[in-house]
């Protein structure tokens, strides 16, 4: 068993994730900001995975874990690639000119 | 008593720097402060008994994850100041957001139990007398293969995404034309010299003659008519 209680462990990720929320509210502009809220939120969410399986001895928890971790990491390198071609052609990063597609 | 010190520490560390990821003035401290925040959480994994997936956190987070957002963040030539400018105006509903979702989550918090069965519901019970990395390992490979396969798959998706994306082709860049390497014959390439006894090719000018024709020019603008139109802005 755990040497800090779950509860510990899950206000902590609770927390974290808030964070990671208000950064995408507080950030409305800058896309490399929001994409590192996003990576706070799956931090987040792998704290809880983790500690749910210390708390029950399970080792699926740590499994699933290391799905998000893979999830993340792809999620941030085709964020930072779409970023990286947009300011190819823009000039600029500001998400709120991106309704290009609008159709 | 000390393990609770240490957790304590590494929480309010994580947290603090969680905070000054999303309110830093410069993203390049926000990006230091990511990293910052990947080692406490590392901890705080290596707290809760899970080393191997904080070793994986350090190596995949801080050592690939954060080092793109820094080469991002220094490659592009933005005006973060001008990006700063709504950050007080949607402070109020982004507080508004948090504030809701916290009471929520601290509601769900205390009023959750285990269900009693909970010990049988467990997928794969951890193993006694043995090491984190050696018990996931074992399941990784067998119990959890295709989940394994799925995350390579994935991996390699986003591997081929973020080459397709970001891939220009540049008109000074020389590529390979197959189609001129395989329509290559002998008689373009390959010139016998008889050369006299005694005399060798010196007296003939040399190894190094004028070029006869010079094809390339048609060759370059049929690879540019060819298509990968995509590259191009």
């Amino acid at each position: 068993m755990m040497a800090v209680g779950l509860g510990h462990y899950l206000t902590v990720s609770a927390i974290l994730l808030v964070l990671g929320i208000f950064g995408i509210f507080l950030n409305r502009k800058n896309i490399i900001i929001i994409l590192m809220s996003i990576e706070l939120i799956l931090l987040a969410v792998n704290l809880n995975f983790v500690a749910f399986s210390a708390a029950l001895n399970d080792m699926a928890g740590q499994v699933m874990a290391m799905l998000v971790l893979t999830v993340a990491a792809a999620e941030a390198a085709i964020g930072l690639a779409i970023v990286v071609i947009y300011f190819r052609n823009r000039g600029s990063i500001q998400v709120e000119d991106v309704n290009l597609m609008k159709g | 008593m000390i393990t609770q010190i240490l957790f304590y520490l590494f929480a309010v560390v994580l947290l603090g720097s969680a905070a000054a990821v999303v309110s830093a003035r410069n993203p390049v401290h926000s990006v230091l402060f990511l990293i910052l925040a990947f080692f406490n959480a590392a901890a705080l994994f290596l707290i809760a008994g899970a080393e191997f997936l904080a070793m994986i956190l350090v190596i995949v987070y801080v050592g690939a994850v954060a080092v793109l957002f820094l080469f991002v963040v220094m490659m592009l030539d933005v005006d973060f100041a001008e990006l700063r400018s709504g950050f007080q105006r949607y402070l109020p509903v982004g507080a508004t957001v948090g504030a809701v979702l916290l009471i929520e989550l601290g509601l769900v918090l205390s009023g959750w139990t285990f269900a009693t069965d909970s010990a049988h519901l467990r997928m794969s019970p951890a193993p006694v007398g043995m090491s984190n990395t050696e018990a996931l390992g074992r399941i990784l490979y067998t119990d959890y293969v295709f989940l394994f396969q799925i995350a390579g798959l994935i991996l390699l998706v986003a591997m081929i995404g973020a080459i397709v994306l970001t891939l220009r082709r540049r008109k000074t860049s020389r590529h390979q034309i197959i189609r001129v390497q395989t329509e290559r014959a002998v008689t373009e390439t390959l010139e016998m010299i008889p050369a006299p006894l005694g005399a060798g090719v010196a007296s003939m000018g040399g190894y190094r003659r004028p070029k006869v024709a010079e094809p390339e020019p048609v060759v370059a603008e049929e690879a540019e008519a060819e298509g990968h139109g995509h590259g191009h802005h």
